[in-house]
């Protein structure tokens, strides 16, 4: 892992033999991941392998079976709801679609966290929104309602929500899901400058390998809640790991097959149909 | 046969089990609520705000139907105490009836049709947009911030609209008792005035609403919460609030009346 530094103190985030279960259904394994400060890391998987249970880990809405989480020093199951609540103030989080509280203006959205957490005047919350919504370009529609944006405004606005009180640890779950190509290419600069600008880390999950490779440090890629590849942007895609070639270049067939598992070949299957019909007849 | 016979008692203790956790869970959910009512209160601005939508916006279904209850009493009333010739104890008949009974119970079933069931669709649809999930997130109790608010809310607003459902009630058994029919206004109000006992009367109908607002606000809140975050688990909860606050408001006040009213 040449890029990631394994001094604890370079990394924000350091996932330790991280396990979880949905009840018996194992759905991560021991995953070992580290987010140093200041990077953007991406986690890519197919579907359903576990990329976003892992980030509710992080955030600590879920407990791991075993292993442990630690962001900033701190293992996050561990810590009680005052502590964690204090942790997550400082962190920030892009669901997949936006989860912008559809009863408040667009304005209100962004003002939310700093009107519960802080004691701000008004003029100051006015500035400050003003000022998030600038910087994701959205400072014009203040005024609208969640209703009245396109999907890709409602990411960047979402996007000036979350780093409304400039946190430390910038979490993205699937942030270019459904996007147009300008919107994701919008969203993926975004993602990139604001992580630079606040001094934050990020980490994104996420399917879309082309745009994500252009804006990240690291990739670990996950398949069936484990670790199967990791490295920089340019060793994945000089990856010859034949899951992270199919993924990477979207194969159809391959470390995952196209066809599921059938209980017979498929001629031996025609063949013993055809027989049955034929004595049948 | 006796294979049949253990499924169907497998089938059935698994049901009662499930029911048993979910009161359970219910249960550990009104005490959080009760634990973040602190919180939540001392910003009475968003309890306000759940007033308006929950309370204010019931109040035409709320006065129409106890217009017309009312009126209806006044229509039946009168064709019952007029084969014994009391015609003029229809405001006490229209009275007690409305105060004691129907005014909490009638207006707590539209109460959890209109509101609670608007209730547990907000939430239930904030969960299933993962706006709640955000709220976490943001370091912000949904508890405290979304549910607590929306159950004072209920619980405010359910005596002061059964209360006004009672109010219009008699209005309406006036209406049809005395202009219509021609019961002296007189009797209609000096027989309500005396026969309707403050203590007995008024303030157990205010006990009962308090109680029925507590049920259907404690049943929405929970569904919302509990929901399914999916288009169908939503419209489940919805219907759940419903059914099962209408059941349990009306189990609630046979038990209610039967210690209010026994002997009396």
């Amino acid at each position: 892992m040449p890029s990631v530094p394994s001094a604890p103190n370079d990394s924000l985030v350091k996932v330790s033999n991280l396990s979880f279960a949905y009840d018996r259904r194992p759905v991560l394994s021991g995953i070992n991941m580290e987010i140093p400060r200041g990077k953007v890391v991406a986690i890519m998987g197919a579907s359903g392998c576990g990329k976003t249970t892992t980030l509710r880990l992080i955030g600590g809405q879920i407990k791991p079976t075993s292993g442990e989480v630690r962001v900033d020093g701190q293992v996050v199951h561990r810590l009680n709801s005052d502590a964690l609540y204090q942790l997550r103030r400082r962190m920030g989080m892009l669901f997949q679609f936006g989860a912008l509280f559809t009863d408040m203006s667009v304005f209100d959205n962004v003002a939310f966290q700093m009107r519960e957490h802080t004691d701000f005047p008004e003029e100051l919350i006015n500035d400050l929104v003003l000022m998030k919504l600038h910087a994701v370009g959205l400072r014009g529609a203040h005024e609208l309602m969640p209703s009245e944006l396109s999907g890709g405004m409602a990411r960047r606005v979402a996007l000036a929500r979350a780093i409304a009180l400039d946190p430390m640890l910038m979490m993205y779950d699937e942030p270019f899901a459904g996007l147009d190509p300008i919107s994701l290419a919008i969203v993926g600069e975004l993602i990139r400058k604001l992580n630079d600008a606040l001094g934050a880390s990020s980490i994104i999950v996420t399917h879309d390998v082309q745009e994500s490779l252009k804006i990240v440090d690291y990739v670990y890629f996950v398949s069936a809640g484990k670790v199967v590849a990791e490295g920089t942007p340019d060793e994945i895609k000089a990856s010859k790991a034949e899951y992270v070639h199919q993924f990477v270049w979207g194969e159809a067939d391959g470390a995952v097959p196209f066809h599921y598992p059938a209980a017979q070949p498929y001629g031996e299957e025609i063949m013993a149909h055809a027989a049955e019909v034929s004595n049948r007849g | 046969m006796a294979n049949k016979l253990v499924a169907a008692l497998t089938d059935l203790g698994h049901r009662v089990t499930s029911a048993l956790w979910r009161l359970g869970f219910a249960s550990r959910f009104l005490l959080m609520i009760l634990v973040y009512s602190g919180t939540s209160l001392r910003r009475f601005h968003l309890t306000i705000r759940e007033i308006y939508f929950s309370g204010v916006m019931s109040l035409i279904i709320i006065l129409v139907s106890g217009l017309f209850v009312g009126m209806v009493l006044g229509l039946q009333g009168y064709d019952t105490l007029e084969r014994y010739g009391s015609s003029s104890a229809l405001g006490v008949l229209v009275a007690l009836s409305l105060v004691r009974e129907l005014g909490p119970v009638v207006a707590a079933l539209l109460f959890a049709s209109r509101a609670g069931s608007a209730i547990t669709a907000e939430i239930g649809l904030m969960k299933a947009t993962e706006q709640l999930s955000a709220m976490e997130m943001m370091a912000v109790n949904p508890i405290a911030r979304v549910v607590a608010p929306r159950f004072w809310a209920g619980v405010l607003s359910m005596p002061l609209l059964a209360a006004l459902f009672s109010a219009m009630g008699i209005f309406g058994g006036y209406l049809v008792g005395v202009r219509l029919i021609g019961v002296d206004a007189g009797s209609f109000w000096s027989q309500m005035q005396a026969s309707v006992d403050f203590r007995e009367d008024i303030v157990n109908g205010v006990i009962k609403s308090i109680v029925f607002g507590i049920i259907i606000s404690w049943i929405a809140v929970f569904e919302g919460y509990d929901a399914e975050p999916t288009a169908e688990g939503v419209s489940g909860a919805t219907t759940r609030t419903v059914v099962t606050s209408s059941l349990a408001v009306l189990a609630a006040d046979f038990i209610l009346t039967a210690f209010m009213f026994r002997g009396a």
